[in-house]
């Protein structure tokens, strides 16, 4: 177990180590200048040369890619925050945190903030949105994948089916606009938006209704199929019908001998939707005014606001190999075949 | 007469379809009494199965019952309710499965699956049924079963998963136990365990039996009844000896005669392949399901209902000619005329060894990493036209000695002459097409060697184009077409997908594949192993003739020691990738015998009731190829051991007439004077010299047949 754990952890490591370098590699070693980049196209050209020399942007990729994952795990001051380079640039760079710590992300030039004190808010918001849509479409898909798994078929199993397909092809942005023509334009129990503040008169909690709803809908959909497709599998194979001639009642065959397998494959793809949920949800957050990450992510592209698109796309990476990495430990956990070795 | 355990009375069985409802069993009665074994034999696609779970009523959502009754111990169990079924199964009737390793719940322990049954039937607690579970498992003969429970069904072997099963089954203490072909799949040595379980089994608990196999020689030591099935009809019914003694319906008899048996080799018996295959469900014939592959068949009399007529009080067979079997039974096409050996050297094996190394890391540094010995001094020399059969249990290094003779691997060490070259460390992309052409592969399961989305022909193209055999589109055509027709394949069948060819005929492709290369050698890895008796023995036959006019050498690897005695000139028995002996087919079947060919060889199902087998049973596994015994490799387990010198010192190898090799301790002379019993000449049926008299006959032409046949009735009295 042990073992396994430390197995797993150093090539968690290893892949960050990976991905880490190709998001340093795509923004910091595409052509042009490193400075010109960030700090926009109507910086002095001495501006920008000012910085590229105290920056050391001009030394080969090796060492800024050190001194970029240097600052980024606090091993070094971020050179930017000197008094001396805010002076030459009429700036004024300081972050309450200091120079020196774990998970700087340096400063967004176009905000002129530092970036932790811009994305971990969006974040936390994204993340409450995801973290109650996930805890909504994994029991939904487990209870209808089930079902229509159980008897292939069935008229059940049919309804489920097409009902599945229907609620994966409708667009998120689709649905939302019904949504909000039915909830809010028609019934008018609902806010149309939800930025996140009661000014507009609507409680904060009914502000997570319609952009949850228009997750899960789309969501499971997906799900559902999939676990469906894996329960059909599990109930044709012979050892449920070892169970079944047991004398068992059905029931509690499923329960006993078919849930458990008929979870493994579906759980990877279940963790893979909490990837989709962090960063996927450009869409759904754009339709409501939801103040997330995938609307920060979208406006630091749209103003090329270069470190802010490299913190978010680590972070994004960060996550997707942790939840990689609890999924991995849970698929072994679930089948006895992989064993925790 | 007692009222009989279970009754079925005019059943009929109908699978619903798109397409409309097809009928799997017309109308089929029989009777088990208690405490009776009674064996089902009949190819796959005959209703067997169907019946089992029909008598369990688990048919499916598109199976149904549309007449008649099943009773068991007086309640009917057709559309029976719910509570009724619960009660009955596992309960009344349990159930041991054809696949053990598919059987099992792969994500519950062992002692979990087990402990269920008694919680379930006795409403017991989970201590308790744990302590019954253990039992159980004691009285199936599992070693240690406290460990076994706790383990999950993927860390135990194909044997000990059967025992679970049975085990299963047994926990439940039923009065009938249904046993769909429970050791197809399973080495000879332990489904003779298996077997010899269920016997012990038997008389422990009296239960009753009901034995499905398309296996006439387990049918012949397990049963007391037998019921032969074709299409869902019960054809023939008798006591097992009467049936071994004198089968009368026509699909009895050619059943019988595709069972290798130890008495005959390839020249003096013969297969006598069922041609073609059970009609489809929705192609039933009219009258008699098996007219079309009958050679009795008569218009007016066959395509009409055949009624059922009793040969004796307990002996009914279901065919209208029975008593003119001997007059139209006389010849067939597909008889193997089996070639001989040249005397030039085709293939020399020279010392070959195949070492894995495992744990690459500690191997770096130079520490001894674990090896694994595949094969250890493996020598032989085949002939050309020489059939050599490579023998022994799964993980005794058949597959690998085949991986590398075909170029799959390389040889850690020794030499391979193939035609005077070496290729022993030759892997394929460093042998030359001719050397790749000269070795040629039939794979086990014909199943899974054809690409489902081309043309079976497509394979056989390939090869002719890749070797250059043929020159240009239409000569490839062609030559596909001939090697077909060689198969005794349709030429039209190149066209069809494989999902539409039955196994019997993908086999009969991957043949034709591996001969379009024209190899000096075939190595054909259990090509049998995986298809039904009477399609095994036309895959034989088929072998035997092809190899004939093509003079090929074949290196035949298999598990199964009646087909070796059938098929091979010279057989070669490893284990743990030793040879422990070989020797010419009549050398290695008569005495003196290497006490793992003498455990072997008392394995297999004799296909006769009367015969007397001895009982040698290897405790244990097979020992793990990391870890082997330092002196003999076979010590662990023989039943002859002398003593410490086993363990500690490897046998020298002893030789015999005739090129015999015994890899032992044991002074040949003394081998020679163990009296094992196997004395096949006793062993006398008239099943055997009806096989005789066909093959002199076949070879002699129709016309002496008459003669041949009233000499029949002289050899069954």
């Amino acid at each position: 177990m042990l073992k396994y754990l430390s197995k797993k952890f150093i090539s968690v490591i290893a892949t960050l180590l990976v991905a880490s370098f190709v998001v340093f590699a795509l923004t910091e070693m595409t052509p042009g200048s490193v400075a010109r980049k960030k700090l926009g196209q109507f910086a002095l050209q001495s501006q920008v040369d000012f910085m590229d020399e105290q920056l050391g942007y001009n030394d080969p990729f090796y060492q800024r890619y050190v001194r970029w994952l240097g600052i980024l795990v606090g091993a070094m001051p971020d050179p930017i925050q000197d008094p001396k380079v805010g002076e030459a640039l009429g700036r004024s760079f300081v972050d309450k945190r200091g120079a020196q710590y774990f998970g700087n992300f340096g400063f967004s030039f176009q905000s002129n903030q530092p970036v932790n004190d811009i994305i971990w808010k969006k974040l936390a918001n994204t993340g409450i949105l995801a973290g109650i849509s996930f805890a909504l479409i994994v029991p939904i898909s487990i209870f209808f994948g089930m079902l229509a798994g159980m008897r292939e078929g069935s008229w059940y199993d049919r309804t489920i089916s097409v009902g599945g397909i229907v609620a994966t092809s409708l667009p998120e942005f689709a649905l939302g606009v019904f949504l909000v023509a039915i909830f809010s334009t028609g019934l008018g129990w609902l806010p149309g938006g939800s930025p996140l503040s009661a000014g507009g008169g609507w409680p904060i909690w009914t502000q997570f209704v319609m952009p949850v709803m228009v997750l899960v809908i789309y969501d499971s959909g997906y799900v559902i199929r999939m676990v469906r497709g894996s329960m059909t599998e599990v109930m044709a194979s012979n050892y449920i019908r070892t169970a079944i001639l047991k004398g068992m009642t059905m029931p509690r065959v499923v329960t006993r001998h078919g849930l458990r397998n008929a979870m493994i494959a579906p759980f990877t793809v279940m963790m893979l939707q909490l990837n989709f949920l962090i960063s996927g949800v450009v869409v759904t957050e754009m339709i409501f005014n939801f103040p997330g990450f995938g609307q920060l992510l979208l406006k630091a592209s749209l103003e090329k606001d270069v470190q802010m698109i490299e913190a978010a796309t680590l972070i994004s990476l960060v996550f997707a190999i942790m939840t990689q990495f609890i999924s991995d430990i849970g698929y072994a956990l679930l089948n006895p075949r992989i064993g925790l070795r | 007469m007692a009222k009989a355990l279970l009754e079925i009375d005019r059943l009929r069985v109908e699978y619903s379809s798109s397409t409309g409802s097809v009928v799997a069993i017309p109308n089929f009665s029989m009777k088990v009494q208690a405490g009776e074994a009674y064996g089902l034999v009949g190819e796959s696609g005959c209703g067997k199965t169907t019946l089992l779970m029909a008598i369990l009523g688990h048919l499916g959502a598109r199976g149904a019952v549309t007449r008649g009754s099943i009773r068991f111990e007086g309640d009917n169990l057709v559309n029976a309710p719910a509570s009724v079924l619960r009660r009955v199964r596992g309960n009344g009737i349990g159930m041991v499965y054809q696949d053990p390793n598919s059987a099992l719940n792969p994500s519950m322990t062992i002692g979990q699956q087990l402990c269920e049954v008694p919680m379930l039937h006795q409403g017991i607690r989970m201590a308790e049924a744990m302590e019954q579970a253990a039992e159980m498992l004691n009285n199936v003969n599992l070693p240690d079963p406290g460990k076994v429970m706790e383990r999950f069904p993927h860390q135990l072997s194909g044997g000990q998963k059967q025992r679970v099963v049975i085990a299963m089954a047994l926990l439940a203490r039923p009065r009938l136990l249904l046993l769909d072909e429970p050791t197809t799949g399973l080495d000879v040595t332990v489904e003779a365990a298996v077997l010899d379980l269920v016997n012990d089994m038997r008389k422990k608990f009296g239960t009753s039996l009901i034995y499905i196999t398309h296996n006439l020689g387990i049918v012949a030591k397990v049963c007391e009844r037998v019921g032969v099935m074709y299409l869902g009809d019960m054809v023939e019914e008798a006591l097992v000896n009467d049936l071994f003694a004198s089968p009368h319906h026509p699909y009895t008899r050619r059943l019988m005669s595709c069972v290798p048996r130890l008495d005959g080799n390839k020249h003096t018996t013969s297969f006598l392949p069922i041609p073609g295959q059970p009609a489809p469900l929705k192609l039933r014939p009219e009258g008699c399901g098996f007219a079309p592959r009958c050679q009795g068949y008569a218009v007016g009399w066959c395509n009409h209902e055949v009624p059922v007529d009793q040969v004796t009080k307990s002996h009914s067979v279901r065919c209208v000619r029975w008593r003119e079997t001997d007059v139209f039974e006389t010849k067939t096409e597909e008889i193997a005329q089996p070639g001989t050996p040249g005397d030039r050297p085709v293939l020399d094996v020279q010392q070959l060894d195949k070492i894995y190394y495992l744990g690459g890391a500690m191997k770096a540094i130079g520490k001894n990493s674990r090896q694994l010995i595949a094969n250890h001094n493996v020598n032989f020399s085949a002939k050309d036209g020489e059939i050599i059969a490579v023998v022994g249990e799964s993980g005794s290094g058949k597959s690998t000695f085949a991986r590398i003779l075909t170029g799959l691997e390389a040889a850690t060490k020794g030499r391979i002459l193939v035609d005077g070259k070496d290729v022993a460390s030759k892997t394929l992309s460093h042998r030359s097409k001719e050397e790749i052409a000269a070795i040629q592969m039939v794979f086990q399961n014909p199943d899974s060697t054809l690409n489902p989305s081309h043309r079976s022909g497509h394979a056989i193209e390939r090869v002719l184009k890749k070797f250059g055999i043929t020159k240009d589109r239409a000569e490839t055509t062609k030559m596909v077409e001939e090697l077909f027709s060689t198969v005794r394949l349709s030429p039209w069948l190149k066209d069809q997908l494989p999902g539409r060819l039955s196994g019997g005929q993908k086999q009969r492709v991957a043949i034709a594949r591996a001969f379009a290369a024209e190899p000096h050698i075939l190595v054909a890895d259990e090509p049998v192993s995986a298809l039904d008796v009477s399609v095994q023995a036309a895959i034989i036959n088929l072998l035997l003739n092809i190899q004939k006019t093509q003079g090929t050498t074949i290196v035949f690897i298999s598990h199964d020691l009646a087909l070796v005695r059938h098929l091979a000139d010279k057989v070669v028995v490893l284990y743990l990738g030793k040879i422990m002996e070989a020797g010419t087919v009549e050398s290695l079947f008569s005495p003196p015998y290497h006490p793992y060919t003498e455990a072997l060889l008392s394995a297999i199902p004799i296909p006769d009731p009367t015969a007397i087998q001895p009982r040698v049973r290897l405790a244990g596994e097979i020992p793990s190829p990391l870890n082997v015994p330092a002196g003999c490799r076979f010590a662990t387990r023989c039943h002859r051991k002398v003593g410490t010198i086993c363990d500690t010192t490897p046998p020298p190898d002893r030789h015999g007439d005739d090129g015999h090799i015994i890899s032992c301790h044991i002074p040949i002379e003394e081998l020679e004077k163990i009296k094992t019993g196997l004395n096949f000449a006793v062993v006398k049926s008239p099943a055997l010299k009806k096989t005789a008299v066909s093959k002199m006959v076949a070879q002699k032409g129709a016309v002496k047949a008459k003669a041949a046949s009233k000499s029949k009735p002289s050899a069954r009295s």
